[in-house]
């Protein structure tokens, strides 16, 4: 845990920075497909939140939403009591971090370069870059040499912590991640899972986490919303939704996730 | 790439080329008599104490007339029959008062007739002929001939269309080659028939046998000196003109056609003889070294192509962007320079001579048109080839869409784009070797004065460095490649 201080709270003091989200009766449709379907979502500030459920069922949507890759059909996608419109777009999005499936990092550039091009946009001095550099690699744990890789040369586990720096290198309130283990081999998506969980902790920003495993999601989130086609199904503690599932979808779904885990923990 | 002080250079250059106010600039088309009726009219001038200049061997009639139009040659000669058919369009009839009240209008005097008669005819190989029993050219209606016309010839209304319709002959059967050529061809049997000029020297030196215009179809084609009107208020240059009426007779012509073609004499010396010696000074035609020559070639090439391709540069790589934004904006903007692209140079290079003059700025915008597309095409192709992943990676660090393509696109699409100006470096090389045709000088120029003598050594002259210079154009380009091309990206 002696990372936890690692990341350091310099820019910001910690009560305010704690982001609130939320979704306000947000459809969106792509062509004639009911992506997503009247969600009305607040997302716990300073918490993790796992969006879980099949493939299809909007979750990824929801995380675009919040970041304005994808702009609703209808509803408000609210930060801070403040509606997210084409005006405030940009500066939301250096509040929030965004990591993908495969990490997302431009080839063209170091995985260093990848890091800091934001900071680098906005003029951040050579200092405040490398000092911001070394926290963020004893973050994620990131052997700094590889910071002067190119994408091409790291392995998916190291891009993924690279993307993760990128994502970490504002400071910012709102953390997103996109099915961030998926495309990991199993042993290394267990040791990424164990870190993901201490830097959350040590983040203590919002995090909303996109997954389709229900395992991985009750091993990192403090919140799990669980959808179908669209819709909000079940929401609570991850505790709640193993013990109690209100439905026949959600009882369907954690008992299949469970013979799936089984099976591969064996 | 190139320097900025190089371009500017360059560019002085350029300009360098034009201008010249007081001097009479003498025009003569692609062709040797034309060339040494030019040296006569400007050695004749030059002895009248007038400051000449000679814009040698530029096109055909139409770049010419335009040039003349526009002041940028001052005096040529052309052909009564040439002039009614290919300049006043076939309207008025051939003979003198009638042009002259046409040119007049146009602020173009036309001199007293220089004597000979250089009318088109038709011709095959004597002995072809004789064992076919070919003597008129109605003769010609019926038979299986391949038929090789000079590429004017074909096009021209008072030639193969004309020719054939009068005659009743398959406009079909006609094929172009270029004029010098043709004889070549007639000789190796690989043509029977093709267009002469009657004072040509190869009739005599070829053996080969005029067919009668039985149907007199043919007009007159009496040489004349096109000159502009204003030029009349200096009575030594209308002197000039005018004094040379009636003196070159079709013997002397064929004559002084064939020191140039066969005897390999110049142009200038032949024309000096014929004005009776009087030019011995002048002749010190200073010939210059290989190296100079090739030296001097190199400068006009290398700028016409450098120029040309920064310009294009400039002006895709945007272009390139709009298009990939904007697909349906860019599909016109695609097409319009993909139809650019099939216009055949020399046709491009007579539109814009009414706008832009003869020399150096109409091969450089033709060239620079070429280069549109294929750089537009890459810079669209690369850009659009980009994962969208990426580009939403870019928008949720918050990038702006300008430090977008700054700092993601455009080094993205770096390998696409430099792969789109090597490809319009290289044609253009080789595209601007057309540029001599209107006075813009380069690698062109001794390869049309070698295709038009015959000589193999004057087109390797003009050849070899153009294929070196292609091939110097590729090597730069692959190492730019190297230093421009993120080595990201090419792991």
């Amino acid at each position: 845990m002696g990372h936890a201080t690692a990341t350091g709270r310099s820019a910001s003091g910690s009560g305010e920075r704690l982001a609130s989200l939320q979704l306000r009766g947000v459809t969106k449709l792509f062509g004639a497909t009911l992506a997503v379907d009247d969600v009305h979502l607040v997302v716990p500030p300073g918490r993790v939140t796992a969006l879980i459920g099949p493939s299809g069922c909007g979750k990824s949507t929801i995380l675009r939403l919040l970041n304005g890759l994808v702009r609703p059909d209808r509803g408000e996608v609210v930060i801070d009591g403040a509606v997210i419109d084409g005006k405030s777009l940009a500066a939301v999005r250096r509040r929030m971090g965004y990591v993908i499936q495969d990490g997302g990092l431009f080839p063209h550039l170091t995985a260093g370069e990848n890091v800091v091009v934001m900071a680098r946009h906005l003029g951040w001095d050579a200092a405040r870059i490398s000092a911001r550099l070394d926290r963020l690699s004893a973050l994620v744990r990131l052997d700094s040499a590889l910071l002067g890789r190119y994408p091409r040369e790291l392995s998916g586990g190291q891009a993924q912590r690279v993307a993760l720096m990128r994502a970490l290198m504002l400071d910012p309130s709102v953390l997103l991640l996109d099915e961030p283990l998926a495309a990991l081999d199993p042993m290394i998506r267990s040791a990424l899972q164990d870190d993901l969980r201490e830097i959350f902790a040590a983040l203590r920003a919002t995090v909303v986490l996109v997954s389709h495993d229900l395992a991985e999601a009750t091993h990192l989130a403090h919140h799990i919303v669980l959808m179908r086609a669209g819709q909000i199904v079940q929401q609570g503690p991850p505790g709640e939704l193993l013990t109690s599932p209100i439905s026949t979808f959600a009882e369907q779904f954690v008992r299949a996730q469970r013979v799936l885990n089984l099976g591969t923990a064996e | 790439m190139t320097g900025r002080l190089g371009c500017g250079a360059l560019l002085l250059a350029l300009a360098g080329c034009q201008g010249a106010a007081p001097t009479v600039t003498v025009g003569s088309k692609v062709f040797t008599e034309g060339i040494i009726l030019g040296e006569v009219v400007r050695q004749r001038l030059d002895a009248a104490g007038v400051e000449t200049r000679h814009q040698r061997q530029l096109g055909g009639t139409r770049i010419l007339w335009n040039a003349l139009r526009r002041g940028e040659i001052d005096a040529y000669v052309d052909y009564t029959g040439t002039i009614a058919a290919e300049i006043l369009g076939g309207v008025v009839e051939p003979r003198l008062p009638a042009i002259r009240a046409a040119l007049a209008s146009e602020g173009i005097a036309v001199s007293e007739p220089l004597g000979f008669v250089n009318t088109y005819a038709v011709g095959m190989s004597r002995s072809r002929a004789e064992a076919l029993g070919v003597g008129t050219i109605s003769d010609l209606a019926g038979r299986a001939l391949a038929f090789g016309f000079s590429n004017e010839f074909l096009d021209r209304g008072d030639g193969w269309p004309g020719l054939s319709s009068h005659y009743g002959l398959a406009p079909a059967d006609g094929t172009g080659l270029d004029h010098d050529l043709a004889y070549r061809a007639l000789a190796a049997g690989d043509i029977d028939v093709t267009d002469m000029y009657s004072t040509d020297a190869e009739i005599r030196s070829y053996d080969l046998r005029v067919l009668v215009d039985d149907l007199e179809f043919f007009p007159d084609y009496r040489a004349v000196v096109l000159y502009r009107a204003a030029l009349a208020a200096d009575p030594a240059v209308a002197t000039v003109f005018e004094g040379l009426a009636g003196t070159i007779s079709t013997a002397t012509m064929i004559g002084m056609n064939a020191a140039v073609r066969l005897d390999g004499a110049s142009e200038a010396t032949v024309a000096a003889e014929f004005l009776g010696g009087r030019l011995e000074q002048r002749v010190a035609i200073a010939p210059d070294g290989l190296a100079t020559r090739v030296a001097a070639r190199t400068g006009q090439h290398l700028a016409m192509v450098t120029v040309s391709l920064l310009a294009a540069i400039l002006a895709a790589i945007p272009a390139g962007v709009v298009a990939a934004r904007r697909p349906r904006l860019g599909a016109v903007l695609l097409g319009a320079s993909g139809i650019l692209q099939t216009v055949p140079a020399l046709a491009l290079l007579v539109f814009l001579i009414p706008v832009l003059g003869i020399g150096a700025p109409p091969a450089v915008l033709a060239l620079f048109l070429y280069s549109l597309l294929p750089i537009m095409r890459n810079t669209a192709n690369g850009l659009s080839t980009i994962p969208t992943a990426l580009l939403e990676s870019a928008d949720a660090l918050g990038l702006p869409r300008s430090a977008r393509l700054r700092i993601v696109e455009l080094p993205m699409a770096s390998p696409a784009i430099l792969a789109g100006i090597k490809i319009a470096a290289v044609i253009n090389v080789g595209t601007a070797t057309l540029g001599a045709l209107i006075g813009a000088g380069g690698y062109g120029q001794p390869i049309l004065t070698g295709i038009r003598l015959d000589d193999t050594g004057l087109i390797l002259e003009g050849a070899i460095p153009a294929a070196l210079l292609a091939l110097a154009a590729q090597t730069f380009f692959g190492l730019l490649e190297r230093r421009v091309v993120p080595r990201g990206l090419t792991l």
